[in-house]
């Protein structure tokens, strides 16, 4: 029997054995996936929960539902990786062996990693919204404050979902106006980049939009420190932001048994060719979704454009055979703008962010960075295409790799 | 590809000046750049460059502010205060390296 060993049942991890069970016989593969948490979030809802948009139990299921039969769910919180014993322990001592790895444990947010930030004001004045908890927290918090100086920050790239910050951004500015108490609110976007997003054209048209609300922009601000008494956030470079109210996403890395098992970069990232996933340092070890370092977003749409090509590739690595299918980095989301509509992007690691239209088989086209009602409503209906289709490893019609159909370069937009 | 002249070099460098090649660096040529975006180099400084050029030929990639505090043993302020501003940024400048990603 060979052994197929996963680690983590989030997006990428659930994707992975869905789609890996059909593939290798029950007779030749043992697979097993080790996970922590009973619960599996859909993390994109923290965004919109903050807002009323969902409650909170619209957003958790049983992480068992969506294990196909014929892959054992074991239940525990990884410790190390001993690369050269091919095996993994888990915190309460379980050992397990494989021939194959896949690191699928993703990203969290670690406040603990800046001076000041998880400390007296933490989910007092200072709040996440990267975290069940947290976005629950920062929910009870938006019901009752008055306003005052919002400030919305990026600790450091990357980060999940880089869009995020800036579409919370853009709903609480419509959340304000709806609530009647948008001049009572100043609201700051505070980020290490050099402007409003990662890619230069989209953060050309995201920047005009943070304008168009009276948002004011606060680029290349690298934190140093949150001062809880000041209630500020200080920078390397000595500038000082006061806020009433701080919502930060934290510095994201990957788990820790990483660093510890030797297999991560400085955010405990896994080293991988960003073309098959493959581990640059082990020749049995993949590491897929937000767990590896690929210069592609950190977002649930990689992962899944990822498991287009992952499992077939899998299937012929084991097989002696040549990986022949390569990740080109794919990325496509939905950003909220507020007053009920959305815009769309979609770019890889070469093609900045397209405009036109997305050629989407299903509902239709959408536009591409532009805002419309349509794109707002692609959004909330992602999330029942995740739990009933993406997780399920089921066939959605995007293509995997990027099309330029419908789609104007940037140059020309 | 552009290319630059510089101390009678032929340079190639993309669209902001990043040095593409690897090899047509040497320090004179750093300490020329240094002079262009107005850093005074001591010491400290080429400490950092040299850091910064061995890293990138073990790794293919140019040190964040955060791995050459890890890597590099030089905390992150102390960074801020060398290369005013932009110190990821400005110490691949002068290293003759692209501008690091990370930024996706
Ligand atoms: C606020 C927010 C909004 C987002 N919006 C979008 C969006 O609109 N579109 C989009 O495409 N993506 C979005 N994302 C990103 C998306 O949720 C992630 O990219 C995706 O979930 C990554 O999948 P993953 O499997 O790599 O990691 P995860 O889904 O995070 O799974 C990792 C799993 O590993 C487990 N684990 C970790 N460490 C251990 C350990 N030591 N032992 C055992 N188990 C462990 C965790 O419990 C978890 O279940 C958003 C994320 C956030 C936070």
């Amino acid at each position: 029997m060979r052994r197929l060993l996963v680690l983590g049942a989030g997006t990428a991890g659930t994707m992975a054995v869905n789609k890996l069970r059909p593939r290798l016989p029950e007779s030749e593969w043992d697979i097993t996936i080790v996970e922590q948490s009973d619960t599996h979030y859909y993390q994109p809802g923290y965004l919109l929960m903050p807002f009323g948009t969902y409650q909170p139990k619209q957003l958790v299921k049983p992480t068992a539902r969506f294990i196909p039969k014929g892959v054992n769910l074991v239940k525990g919180e990884i410790d190390v990786v001993k690369p050269d014993e091919n095996t993994v322990t888990l915190a309460d001592g379980t050992r397990l062996e494989y021939d194959y790895l896949v690191i699928a444990t993703g990203t969290t947010p670690r406040p603990d990693q800046t001076p000041g930030m998880a400390e007296e004001e933490w989910h007092r004045s200072v709040h996440e919204f990267y975290t069940y908890e947290g976005s629950k927290a920062l929910t009870e918090k938006l019901k009752t404050w008055p306003g005052g100086r919002l400030v919305v920050h990026i600790t450091e790239m990357p980060v999940k979902c880089p869009v995020a910050p800036l579409e919370f951004t853009f709903l609480a500015d419509s959340f304000f106006k709806k609530k009647g108490i948008r001049d009572k609110v100043e609201i700051t976007y505070v980020t290490p980049l050099p402007g409003a997003f990662t890619k230069p054209v989209s953060a050309k048209a995201l920047g005009g939009m943070l304008d168009a609300r009276s948002i004011t922009l606060e680029p290349d601000f690298m934190i140093e420190s949150v001062d809880n008494e000041k209630k500020a956030i200080v920078s390397y470079d000595e500038r000082e932001i006061p806020f009433d109210l701080l919502v930060t996403i934290p510095l994201n890395m990957g788990a820790d048994y990483v660093a510890k098992s030797g297999l991560g970069d400085e955010l405990n990232f896994v080293p991988v060719n960003k073309e098959t996933f493959l581990s640059k340092a082990h020749d049995n070890i993949f590491a897929v979704g937000d767990a590896s370092d690929i210069p592609a977003s950190k977002a649930g749409s990689v992962a899944h454009f990822a498991m287009d090509l992952f499992p077939d590739n899998f299937v012929r690595y084991v097989e002696g055979k040549e990986m022949t299918e390569k990740f080109d980095g794919h990325a496509n989301c939905f950003i909220e703008s507020g007053g009920g509509k959305g815009m769309l992007i979609d770019f890889n690691y070469e093609t900045e962010p397209l405009t036109g239209k997305f050629p989407f088989a299903v509902v239709g086209p959408m536009p591409l960075l532009k805002e419309s009602r349509l794109n707002h409503l692609g959004k909330l209906a992602f999330r029942w295409i995740y739990w009933n289709i993406l997780l399920r490893g089921r066939y959605l019609p995007i293509p995997s790799h990027m099309s330029m159909k419908g789609k104007v370069p940037a140059k020309d937009a | 590809m552009p290319v630059t002249t510089l101390l009678d070099r032929e340079i190639h460098v993309d669209d902001e000046g990043f040095l593409t090649v690897y090899d047509e660096w040497d320090e004179a040529l750093g300490a020329e750049l240094a002079k262009q975006i107005g850093i005074e180099m001591t010491d400290e400084h080429w400490s950092l460059i040299r850091f910064l050029r061995e890293d990138f030929k073990e790794k293919g990639e140019t040190a964040t502010t955060r791995r050459v505090q890890a890597a590099g043993g030089v905390p992150a302020k102390r960074q801020f205060e060398l290369f005013p501003k932009k110190p990821a940024k400005k110490m691949a400048y002068i290293a003759g390296l692209p501008k690091p990603h990370g930024c996706v």
